[in-house]
């Protein structure tokens, strides 16, 4: 057999390839070649084979039968064979795989091999990729060597130490007594893996830390003076052509000790004495003309940042920072303005000294550079440059990448609501975000702007026309277009009298204002919910205009069969508004009262636990005025037994009519409902209330006709209820029945309630009993209202359902009226 | 240091040395993705990017783009400096190194690489005594005449 050719030709007839599918084929045929190789245990090729075995790893093809050979390639006597067996080993044999462990014996004897660089390859590769077990078997061996006077071994073995301590935590107590003696060499290379060591140690363990911190015996052993005389020398000392990068010397070195002195000085008086001076000197001595020299003030200005410094030393690194803000190179622009945004929480004035050159880099390219510097912006906006601040905010917000333009717009209504100068500032500002970045604001923006709107009373009719101009011309951004609608919906009276205060008023009439309405709503780009906001705008300016009402009113009753079920129940809700509580409409319609404000974010205003704010008010239909249990409430919704009930917003605008539907059907079988369009106080009643609200009485209809017989319809165990009937002449749908319940026991019935219930095609309105209280040997009644509708002149039918307390039990019956005259419905 | 990767202008991967351990798949997933976001970066960007919970820090010698994963705390402009004596340990073994040299002597990259990181942390800060270490350790090698321009493969 042919020797296997050789790891450079076979890179150079792989590069040949044109096509991916040559390579491939070229690759398949040694791997076969390679394959047979292997099983042929030929020694002196197995290096050559395992190294363009690795080759073709890295190309992307799989190479995990070359596993074994690894191993093979390690336990080896050659070093060329460990050479590549160790290489192969980091590449191919992590310790996910199974045959990890395997090579554990053999690195245990490398470890202790008599070739330095043999004992480097086994160091090396534990501490690439040793796994738990592996670390805990030669945990003890790593120790051995991180005593030895060999400093290139030492060096390795310390950062093996590290990895053990990164896999098996526990293991760290081992290796303390070993970092006795470690800073005392001369060799840059252990010194700088013995910093790592000892940095790592302290970061994992704070009993570790506190031990390296206290004073010992002999001064010249105390950690932080150790350091410190290190570091200085290295910065006093000359020219050092082994260890110098660009004139300063080992700056590797330099910051490992910077960032070991900062974990000692965190939090500890002592230790951030100790080293003030060195830590002045290096600020003020490193030259800052190339990288190298940044890189060390950076880990400088950090260190001062973290630890208790004087107040002079960290203004010194704010200005370090400040200076870095205005280099050309973009890196340290980056790193300043990373480490700014960390400080400038504790040191907030002294990092506004460089506001401006903070604010110009938000027009920087860089998109990294842009975030932070807009995220610092936000951190340093105050009630004294709200005003400058927010102008390069909006024209950032402009001009800036999407993915900020969230984050930008939240921050901006952040700022804006705890430092807003005037409410017509405020409300601007909105208008401007809103309109330049309209779609990417968040959702819970609509409800606080619109709450903030309502409150700035005197800046209604500014804000109405304002908005209005706004969607004039655009109307695709949905939050825009959410808030200008509920707003033109409450205020657009003050819109069309053409009286504003703050700018020049605009002429425009209640059609044109309908007109842009309609259109959201009919727009295919406008949102469900946003549509949902035009129509309630809509419906309230029924109100609020004079000549357009009939407009409105068809409006309405064509959203009336839409598609869309919100929409839908709103119209028809609506719709009835118009048809059969007209009179109830001004009053429900009203324009919406000051709300407490509920803020989660900002630390001034006062936070009621009334939360029932916008969010709740925009998803009921026309917003009872029921937010606050006000008089208003009650007069809206008295209800059956004249209970003391505050209405409850229902939060979720279908709970209603489905609520009142599925309690209807618990009780009365198939028989169903229709809503009002005010909300029921469904929990208050102790029964189901399959009726859904006792509406203030009205008056009876006066044109009505008599002569209909009256019926009994219940009788039992005492209880006698009758009905007489009336009906309107006006509208011959509608019949009234007035219940007359009376009881002839000895014993007064308490706590009596009816209720009734009507097939589908029928509407049903219960007024206010009389009294809850039936008296004895019939003495007295207790009359109610019904009121059915009927459009379809079916047979009524009706089931009714009584509870009353006689005699100190409970008592509840179930009926079902058939009885009714023909005159009553037909 | 959680990884680094050199790869080509045309995204070709020329080295990948990985300090944690991951599954096959996942670091040839991180892999494309990373080589992508580089390759797609300005010039007048910064060298570094914000990615997962790392920091991506990343320079451009000739053909071939040198890439680092550190972590929060480590010094981004000190990584610079890193990569840069790596390419330096590179020149002065290769004598003026070229990506060729790293296409065919792959093997001798990542021997250098790992007398100069292990564990992801720096070793040794004096160049002469990293590629001195490696001269040594070419000699140990049964064959001298792979490092004579003839390969002992």
């Amino acid at each position: 057999m042919p020797a296997p050719i050789r790891l450079r030709e076979l890179i150079r007839t792989i590069r040949t390839a044109r096509t991916q599918a040559e390579e491939r084929e070229m690759i398949q045929k040694e791997c076969a070649a390679i394959r047979s190789s292997f099983r042929e245990e030929d020694n002196t090729y197995r290096c050559r084979n395992v190294a363009k075995l690795l080759y073709m790893h890295m190309l992307g093809y799989p190479a995990h039968f070359g596993q074994l050979e690894c191993l093979k390639l390690i336990a080896s006597q050659k070093f060329t064979d460990k050479r590549i067996g160790y290489l192969g080993a980091m590449l191919l044999l992590d310790e996910r795989q199974d045959v990890h462990l395997l090579m554990t014996n053999c690195i245990k004897n490398d470890l202790n091999h008599s070739t330095q660089y043999v004992q480097g390859l086994a160091l090396c590769t534990l501490g690439c990729m040793g796994s738990s077990e592996m670390c805990r078997d030669l945990a003890g061996e790593v120790e051995k060597l991180l005593k030895t006077s060999n400093s290139y071994l030492r060096k390795k073995a310390a950062l093996c130490a590290v990895h053990v301590i990164r896999k098996v935590p526990e293991l760290m107590e081992m290796f303390l007594p070993a970092t006795k003696n470690l800073l005392n060499e001369k060799n840059h290379g252990v010194l700088h893996t013995s910093v790592v060591l000892l940095t790592e140690m302290c970061e994992r363990s704070p009993d570790m830390l506190a031990h390296f911190r206290k004073v010992r015996k002999l001064s010249s052993s105390q950690l932080v003076p150790q350091l410190v005389r290190i570091l200085k020398n290295l910065i006093m000392s000359g020219y050092s052509p082994e260890h110098d990068v660009s004139g300063i010397s080992d700056p590797f070195l330099q910051v490992r000790i910077l960032r070991l002195l900062r974990i000692l000085g965190r939090n500890d008086d002592d230790s951030s004495e100790a080293m003030n001076d060195i830590l002045a000197q290096v600020a003020t001595n490193t030259e800052t003309s190339k990288n190298v020299g940044n890189a060390i003030l950076y880990e400088t200005v950090l260190t001062i940042m973290d630890i208790k410094s004087e107040s002079g030393l960290r203004v010194l690194a704010i200005n370090i920072l400040g200076r870095f803000l205005l280099n050309n190179d973009k890196n340290i622009r980056y790193v300043a303005l990373t480490s700014l945004l960390k400080t400038v929480q504790t040191d907030h004035n002294a990092v506004q000294r460089h506001r401006s050159t903070i604010v110009d880099c938000l027009k920087d390219l860089d998109v990294s550079i842009k975030r932070r510097a807009m995220e610092l912006s936000f951190a340093l906006v105050n009630g004294n440059n709200v005003r400058g601040m927010m102008k390069e905010l909006l024209y950032f917000l402009d001009s800036c990448e999407p993915e900020f333009k969230a984050d930008c717009a939240s921050g901006i209504f952040l700022a804006a609501e705890k430092y807003a100068p005037s409410k017509r500032w405020h409300i601007d500002t909105i208008m401007r975000v809103l309109t330049t970045a309209g779609s990417y604001v968040r959702d819970d923006a609509v409800p606080n702007l619109i709450q903030l709107i309502t409150n700035s009373v005197e800046m209604h009719a500014y804000t109405v026309q304002r908005l209005y101009k706004a969607i004039l011309g655009d109307y695709s951004q949905q939050p825009l277009v959410q808030v200008a609608s509920w707003c033109i919906g409450e205020y657009g009276d003050l819109l069309v009298s053409g009286q504003c205060e703050e700018e020049e008023p605009i002429q425009v009439t209640e059609d044109e204002v309908l007109d842009i309405l309609e259109s959201v709503l009919i727009s295919n780009m406008s949102a469900s919910v946003t549509r949902g906001y035009a129509l309630t705008a809509i419906m309230k300016l029924s109100t609020r205009f004079t000549c357009t009402v009939n407009r409105i009113k068809k409006v309405v009753s064509i959203y009336g069969s839409s598609i869309d079920v919100e929409l839908q129940q709103r119209a028809v809700e609506y719709n009835a508004l118009f048809k059969k509580y007209d009179h109830m409409r001004p009053a429900l319609l009203e324009r919406m009262p000051v709300m407490e404000k509920v803020t989660t974010n900002g630390p001034t205003e006062i936070v009621q636990t009334n939360g029932e704010t916008e969010p709740a008010v925009l998803e009921t239909k026309p917003p009872p005025s029921g937010l606050q249990p006000t008089s208003q409430a009650n007069d809206l919704l008295d209800l059956l037994g004249g209970s003391d009930i505050t209405p409850v917003i229902p939060t979720a605008p279908t709970s209603k009519p489905a609520s009142a539907g599925g309690e209807l059907l618990d009780l009365l079988g198939d028989l169903n409902l229709t809503g009002s369009p005010v909300s029921a106080p469904a929990p208050q009643i102790a029964q189901p209330p399959f009726l859904l609200d006792g509406l203030q009485s009205q008056p009876l209809f006066n044109d009505i006709a008599t002569g209909i017989p009256s019926i009994t319809a219940y009788n039992k165990n005492g209880l006698k209820i009758d009905f007489t009937f009336e009906r309107s002449n006006t509208n011959p749908s509608i019949t009234v029945i007035t219940i007359q319940a009376s009881n002839s026991t000895e014993l007064d019935m308490t706590d009596f309630v009816f209720q009734a219930a009507v097939p589908k095609t029928f509407q049903l309105q219960l007024l206010s009993p009389s009294s809850s209280v039936i008296p004895a040997f019939n003495s007295g009644t207790i009359t109610q209202v019904i009121k059915v509708l009927n459009p379809q002149k079916q047979q009524l039918r009706m089931r009714i359902k009584l509870t009353y307390n006689h005699k100190g039990s409970a008592m509840q019956d179930l009926a079902e009226v058939n009885n009714f005259p023909p005159q009553s419905w037909q | 240091i959680h990884f680094i990767l050199l790869f080509s202008r045309q995204g070709k991967l020329r080295l990948q040395k990985w300090y944690t351990t991951l599954p096959d798949k996942e670091k040839k997933k991180i892999i494309r993705e990373i080589i992508q976001i580089v390759l797609s970066r300005h010039q007048k960007t910064s060298s570094f990017v914000d990615w997962k919970d790392l920091k991506l820090v990343y320079k451009r010698y000739a053909s071939l783009y040198f890439c680092c994963a550190i972590e929060d705390q480590d010094n981004e402009l000190l990584m610079l400096e890193v990569v840069h004596r790596y390419v330096e340990l590179l020149d002065r073994y290769f004598g003026n190194v070229c990506e060729l040299d790293i296409i065919f002597n792959f093997e001798k990259a990542y021997f250098i690489l790992d007398e100069f990181i292990i564990g992801g942390e720096v070793q040794e800060t004096s160049k002469k005594s990293a590629v001195k270490a490696i001269e040594e350790s070419d000699m140990l090698q049964e064959t001298v005449e792979e490092y004579m321009n003839k390969p002992a493969f």
